[in-house]
């Protein structure tokens, strides 16, 4: 199963002890299972530009879709066996401490 | 037949219906993948045998032929639905039957089960829900009327849940080793969930499930200590059901409750899943803790024989483990009974009134003090506080007021 994993930032979440493993060092254990098709950092939201069109008109705008304080920063997507281990991997992800992970699965062919 | 046996057979189908039931839904999980399909059939079955058994008598092996007629009508569904997907269930279904042609169900179908239906990655209405439907056996209409919600409503909740578990792949198993713990923590917290929903509701059929499951759980799982601790809360509660109401549906608290009519079955099996649990040497969990409350409660002769210094240790070990304002207020209370109730009122002047405020229990044991006290004046004030906090009809309501109506100057309320 495929999953796109969001890697939300928090700026209001309080900070957590970072125990576990780094960026590195999650990426390594990650990529070395085979477990991650792609991922990338994003700038940051003062850098986003929305785009949609309304009664045919083009509306460009700056800045992000959602007034949210979260911001998504980064992602990944995930090849997993099942949801469990797309979580055990998530849980791993520094920014899981302080910030926020979303798992998505794909839509497949026989939905 | 008189109407009479007749009930008592159609009881006992039920009955083993019941028993049978959670095993052959996960096995047809486990080999189909689908979830309504192995409901339907197993539905399918279950009707077939209510129909059929009060007659015929029930079969020697009753598992063995409900799931016999489960698995050959999902046969028969598979068959019809040809598409490249059910070929490969249809294959599954048969290749699991084994040499007897009975499809065997394997020990961990039924954990299997309970451990899918409560995952965290469902929502907790879901899980309880799906545990509900699946696991227990109750209608999408049972269960609709239980939460007070319109049935379509109920059908939504399960069916967003079953598509979650398809859609996500939330994995169909017991989880390894390294989740178990923390899984298994899950499980009891929508089992107690269920427990308390139907605990002192005129119909407590959903407490009963709970008792029923939470019983099949250490069955299942006998090593594991919190589902012991789990099965004597509730036990020790369910040995009280009868007691807690008087003949006009009042609440009767526990001090004035008959303690000859509580279930000393009951207490005798939680006392038992509480010895076996100790003997593991391992710290109790929060269900654990909580029980050991129940139990000195449920091992009291009477209400001032209670042995409260236990009991406020075990409250003091509980909120290390789950700092919560309720169990503080809790062992304020208990305090109150082993120190006296001046000390009772003091415990209660030092909790965080902020985050209690809105909790009607807070000037309810204010209220109990002061009127044992018999500081009449300040026990009314307090008295109606904690009324304006609880909804008029409901037993605590109707309770409350009785308490202001009997102080001492018979105020009229």
């Amino acid at each position: 199963m495929k999953y796109m994993m969001f890697v939300v930032a928090d700026p209001d979440a309080e900070s957590e002890p970072s125990d576990g493993p780094t960026i590195e060092e999650w990426l390594d254990d990650v990529d070395s299972r085979g477990k991650r098709l792609t991922g990338d950092r994003l700038r940051p939201v003062s850098d986003a530009t929305t785009v949609r069109v309304s009664r045919g008109q083009l509306l460009v705008t700056d800045g992000p879709f959602t007034e949210s304080k979260e911001w998504i920063a980064g992602f990944d997507i995930l090849e997993c066996d099942d949801l469990d281990e797309a979580i055990e991997i998530a849980s791993r992800h520094p920014v899981a401490r302080g910030g926020k992970l979303e798992l998505r699965p794909f839509w497949t062919d026989g939905d | 037949m008189t109407t009479g046996a007749h009930r008592a057979t159609a009881e006992a189908v039920a009955s083993v219906v019941a028993a049978e039931r959670a095993a052959i839904v996960g096995t047809l999980i486990r080999l189909t993948d689908d979830w309504d399909l192995a409901e339907d059939c197993v539905q399918d079955a279950t009707e077939r045998a209510l129909g059929r058994w009060p007659r015929e008598g029930i079969p020697r092996s009753p598992g063995a032929w409900l799931t016999t007629v489960a698995r050959n009508r999902a046969l028969d569904v598979l068959r019809r639905r040809r598409t490249e997907r059910s070929k490969l269930q249809e294959r599954a279904v048969t290749d699991g039957m084994g040499a007897s042609g009975g499809t065997a169900p394997e020990p961990d179908d039924r954990l299997r089960l309970i451990f899918t239906c409560c995952h965290p990655a469902l929502a907790l209405d879901g899980r309880v829900a799906l545990t509900l439907k699946t696991v227990a056996g109750l209608s999408t209409a049972e269960i609709a009327r239980a939460f007070l919600v319109s049935e379509p409503t109920m059908s939504q909740r399960l069916l967003r849940s079953k598509r979650k578990i398809a859609n996500a792949a939330i994995p169909y198993r017991v989880p390894p080793d390294e989740l178990l713990a923390e899984r298994t923590g899950g499980v009891l917290v929508v089992l107690y969930l269920i427990f308390n929903e139907g605990y002192g509701q005129p119909d407590d059929r959903l407490a009963v499930e709970a008792l029923r499951l939470t019983r099949l759980l250490v069955d299942l799982m006998p090593g594991e200590d919190e589902a012991r601790g789990l099965v004597a809360l509730v036990t020790f509660q369910m040995a009280r059901r009868s007691t807690r109401f008087d003949a006009h549906g009042d609440l009767v608290p526990m001090e004035e409750q008959d303690r000859a009519r509580w279930d000393a079955g009951l207490i005798e099996e939680g006392q038992l899943h509480l010895r076996r649990a100790a003997s593991s040497g391992r710290p109790p969990g929060t269900f654990r803790l909580q029980a050991q409350i129940a139990a000195c409660h449920a091992a009291a002769p009477s209400a001032e024989a209670t042995d409260w210094a236990t009991i406020v240790t075990l409250y003091d070990a509980l909120l290390v483990a789950q700092p919560s304002p309720v169990i503080a207020l809790n062992r304020a209370i208990a305090i109150g009974f082993r120190d006296g109730y001046e000390a009772g009122l003091t415990a209660l002047d030092g909790l965080d009134a902020e985050v209690l405020a809105g909790y009607y229990l807070l000037p309810a044991a204010r209220a109990d003090f002061l009127r044992r006290l018999g500081r009449v004046d300040s026990a009314e004030r307090s008295y109606r506080a904690a009324l304006e906090l609880v909804p008029t009809g409901q037993p605590e309501h109707r309770f409350l007021r009785r308490r202001l109506a009997q102080l001492p100057d018979g105020r009229n309320v």
